[in-house]
């Protein structure tokens, strides 16, 4: 064992500190006034106004049509996050089982034309999946936001490669136990993946938890806000000699982080066993 | 409870890799057959066709009457321990034993009882709640055999089951599976390449090689009288010495040595000899005798290997520890005790004078 001394300590406290500093400076500053913040700057000592500038955050309805409020938000970012990260990890377990399990013609190329989708990113083809859900009356949809990203190459590569590490006589037992392909899966496949499915739930969730670009693309009613999205329209309203509301941006941002922060935070033991111990 | 009769059984894999050629072999019920061979020679793939884990590419099985080619795994009536036990590692004991009675809808009382009889059976009655991974090896080992007790199949299969286990608990649980298969009295296929695994457990050996049975028969049988020089050099620790000689008439040259074979020669010609290292002695000074030059000598206790040549063929005897060793020895052998083979094929010839060999008496190893 390496013996910590002075300048480990340091360098860590460092590195946390240089983490750390930009998400103290934004939940300070957030509760600060707007003109505070538009005459001083940022700041890093508390301004005493965390209670109005968060409830009022999350409970005032804004917008052009005055219905959307930060609550309304953050449950339509966490819809689309858990949406997202529950149904790649669900396609993307059927997939791998397919691949991986069964022998049907063309299953390697099939998987090699799954995995190079991942060098496309959304990016590149949000135009066309915009045209079909729109064409398909789902614009304005939770399900136009979360369906079409479903498909995960990330996803379906992990459980391949984890379906893969599973021992060869585990198949053979079950199938002498009569285990059929469903019982298989349910009942072997499905609990060993726990700390995979653990890991790729806080990968997916954060994206989806993330997302800007598309839900920007696909949701016109405001209703449908997510909390990126929120916060970019505070920010918007530069009209005349009014102040931007800096501190309910600062406030939405901090907000932003906290259910990923959540999730990791719970789900770390197991994230950290998904990515490292094989738990055969 | 059943006979396994195994008819012409061919594997080819795709790519034309024959695995398997014509194996053709009857077990009866209750019989203890192992199935012995180096890596590759086919054993597996055997046992795994007789569980439906690889198809069948020409023959049939027929477990009972029933001719199971075509039959999933499951339906087979049959119970497979696997070398690395292959438990669940998310189930307990109780529920690894118990999954595939679940599987077949067996009454949750009847699963019970079942599972408590083979826990008891095996002594792990107090794990029954514990997770694999909280047990040792020994005790996994035990597990994977309740899985295969508690279905009640008409035949176990062993796929090298003791080779993940240190050297001391592989002889106690050898005894411990030999025990329980006769208190059972389940027909047992069980695949090793551990020719003393092989010796110790089985009814009647199948040594294979190349995916061709070299020889079917009782261990001691196959220990006296084998079949080939792959037999005689693989059943056997130390492995039968093979030395090339050649007979002229009733006398045996082997190398620099000329013995006499009191009419025990079989053919004549260049011959391979086989000669047990157990059945070589010092010469006494009047007899006909291989002269010997030490090599090195391997201590075991109870007994001295020693290794070295005659002429310029290698030779390992098994003496009596306290054996004196010199540079140059006189080694001598009971002619009955010799074995040859044919040069060309390896294959065993027949003796001359009835099977002396065979017919030794040797205690049978209680078990």
């Amino acid at each position: 064992m390496h013996r910590t001394n002075l300048s480990d300590h340091l360098v860590l406290i460092l590195g946390s500190l240089f983490l750390f500093l930009p998400v103290i400076v934004a939940f300070m500053t957030s509760t600060h006034t707007a003109a505070d913040i538009h005459s001083n700057g940022i700041a890093i000592t508390p301004g005493g106004h965390f209670f109005e500038t968060y409830e009022k955050v999350l409970t005032q309805k804004g917008g052009f049509t005055g219905e959307i409020t930060g609550a309304r938000m953050v449950m339509n970012s966490l819809i689309l996050g858990i949406g997202f990260a529950v149904g790649k990890i669900v396609l993307s377990m059927m997939a791998a089982y397919a691949i991986v399990y069964f022998r049907f013609p063309m299953a390697t190329l099939a998987f090699w034309v799954i995995f190079t989708t991942l060098l496309l990113p959304l990016e590149v083809r949000i135009m066309p999946s915009y045209q079909v859900m729109s064409n398909l009356g789902l614009l304005n949809s939770y399900t136009g936001l979360i369906v079409p990203l479903l498909a995960s190459a990330t996803g379906t590569f992990y459980f391949r490669q984890f379906f893969k590490s599973v021992p060869e006589e585990l198949l053979e037992a079950a199938r002498m136990d009569g285990a059929g392909p469903f019982k298989f899966f349910f009942d072997i496949l499905v609990p060993l993946s726990r700390t995979m499915i653990a890991a790729i739930f806080i990968i997916m969730f954060v994206y989806g938890w993330n997302q800007y670009l598309w839900p920007m693309l696909m949701t016109t009613d405001e209703r449908f806000f997510t909390l990126m999205r929120g916060i970019k329209s505070i920010l918007q309203v530069w009209i005349g000699s009014q102040i931007p509301d800096y501190n309910e941006a600062f406030a939405l941002a901090v907000l932003a982080m906290v259910p990923p922060l959540l999730i990791v935070v719970i789900f770390q033991r197991w994230f950290i066993k998904g990515l490292t111990e094989s738990d055969k | 409870m059943a006979a396994i009769d195994i008819n012409n059984v061919h594997k080819v894999y795709a790519g034309g890799v024959t695995a398997v050629s014509d194996v053709q072999l009857q077990i009866a019920d209750g019989e203890f057959i192992v199935l012995v061979g180096p890596s590759g020679c086919g054993k597996s793939t055997l046992l795994r066709m007789v569980a439906g884990l690889e198809t069948i590419s020409q023959g049939e099985v027929k477990i009972g009457s029933r001719v199971v080619n075509e039959t999933e795994p499951a339906d087979r009536d049959i119970a497979m321990v696997f070398q690395n036990y292959a438990l669940y590692p998310h189930m307990t004991v109780y529920n690894n034993l118990a999954y595939g009675l679940k599987n077949r809808g067996t009454p949750k009382a009847e699963i019970e009882a079942r599972v408590a009889e083979a826990a008891r059976m095996l002594e792990i009655t107090q794990y029954l709640d514990r997770r694999p991974k909280q047990l040792s090896g020994g005790q996994r080992q035990r597990v994977a055999m309740g899985r295969a007790i508690v279905r009640k199949p008409a035949a176990f299969l062993f796929d090298e089951p003791l080779s993940n286990l240190d050297a001391k608990l592989r002889v106690s649980m050898r005894g411990e599976i030999k025990r329980l298969q006769r208190r059972l009295g389940t027909t047992s296929i069980y695949v090793t390449h551990d020719q003393l695994e092989a010796m110790t457990l089985a009814d009647r050996l199948v040594v294979l090689n190349g995916g061709r049975v070299e020889q079917i028969g009782a261990p001691l049988e196959v220990y006296h009288a084998p079949a080939s020089t792959f037999v005689a050099s693989f059943i056997g620790s130390p492995a039968m010495n093979l030395m090339q000689g050649e007979l002229h008439g009733d006398r045996l040259a082997i190398g620099p040595a000329i013995l006499g074979l009191n009419g025990f020669a079989p053919v004549s010609g260049p011959v391979t000899v086989g000669v047990r290292a157990e059945d070589l002695r010092l010469a006494r000074v009047e007899e006909e005798a291989m002269p010997f030059r030490l090599d090195y000598v391997e201590e075991l206790g109870s007994q001295r290997l020693i290794h070295g040549t005659v002429g310029d063929q290698t030779l390992t005897a098994a003496v009596p520890a306290e054996t004196e060793l010199a540079p140059e020895m006189r080694l001598a052998i009971d002619p009955r005790r010799l074995h040859f083979f044919a040069p060309e094929t390896g294959k065993r010839i027949a003796s001359a004078a009835p099977a002396a060999a065979a017919s030794v008496s040797i205690a049978q190893p209680v078990v």
